[in-house]
């Protein structure tokens, strides 16, 4: 089933690869959103609807753990899954992420097969 | 026989953490970038006219660099995105800041308490190779070089604490 996916990472390369890895995955993808923080991404969730959010925690401005407890914020947004996708190993990230409904978490530098195996889960019929 | 790097390894109080910097270096480029390195055949210091910096504070202090030249930093963004070098713009600079990210972070994350213990600030880009860099610590390198489609690639971390 075709998707619309919201990719938030401060670095527009990242964000590239992160969308090719999900067409690499079979994912089909109809629109992508992309947004430099968390704070740009409530602003594209305001106005759009999306199927899946892939978000970087490490980023100027709003980063990923403070994007993930605003999400319910947005009336159309906070059954969103969301997977992290960043540099951080820390375990305590990680538990944060998914105490504020993170549903995935996928470490850099990662292949496409990882992200089709945690992305495509959470996606259920959709994927 | 041992490597150039290994060779370096054999001295200083962080020596057993160069084959884990390797280990992080190599990991990033298979997976992200598709493509080995290779060891060169003597240790070289490159032109570089790209450097990328990140910076670890906590309970590993220091500074993790990436450089190599202008002609290699295109290549890597090409890999990353996917495209053709000559369609390569202005995000070679991004590219290289996020392969110095990943390797900072993977080598973290090898390193027991430093995957909790330690963060990476955002990456700092210098294109340009009239510059030297002091800092005002005292402070122990750590240095690998590498060949990134045969065109040297040198990861260094310096440690203040």
């Amino acid at each position: 089933m075709p998707i619309s996916a919201l990719i938030v990472d401060d670095s527009s390369v990242m964000r590239k690869i992160v969308e090719r890895s999900l067409r690499q995955a079979g994912i089909d993808l109809t629109k992508v959103f992309e947004a430099g923080n968390g704070a740009e991404a409530l602003v594209v969730l305001r106005e759009n609807a999306v199927d899946l959010i892939l978000c970087d925690i490490n980023m100027p401005v709003m980063d990923g753990l403070e994007f993930i407890k605003q999400l319910p914020t947005v009336a159309n947004a906070k059954d969103v899954p969301v997977v992290m996708i960043t540099t951080e190993g820390s375990e305590s990230h990680v538990v944060e992420a998914l105490s504020h409904g993170a549903r995935g978490y996928i470490r850099k530098p990662f292949t496409a097969e990882q992200v089709k195996e945690h992305v495509v889960p959470v996606l259920g019929s959709k994927s | 026989m041992k490597s150039p790097n290994e060779l370096q390894a054999a001295h200083g109080p962080h020596a057993d953490w160069i084959p884990l910097l390797e280990t992080a270096t190599r990991e990033v480029f298979e997976l992200m970038l598709g493509c080995q390195l290779t060891l060169p055949s003597d240790h070289q210091d490159p032109e570089h006219d790209v450097t990328a910096m990140v910076g670890l504070a906590g309970q590993l202090c220091g500074v993790l660099s990436v450089r190599c030249d202008g002609k290699a930093a295109a290549l890597m963004t090409s890999k990353m995105l996917g495209v053709e070098l000559d369609k390569v713009g202005p995000d070679v600079s991004d590219a290289l800041g996020e392969v110095c990210n990943m390797v900072a972070g993977n080598f973290k994350n090898k390193i027991a308490g430093l995957a909790e213990g330690c963060l990476l600030s955002p990456p700092t880009v210098i294109t340009g190779s009239d510059y030297s860099l002091h800092s005002l610590a005292e402070s122990p390198e750590l240095e690998i070089s590498l060949l990134f489609e045969r065109m040297p690639l040198v990861v260094s971390l310096q440690i203040h604490s």
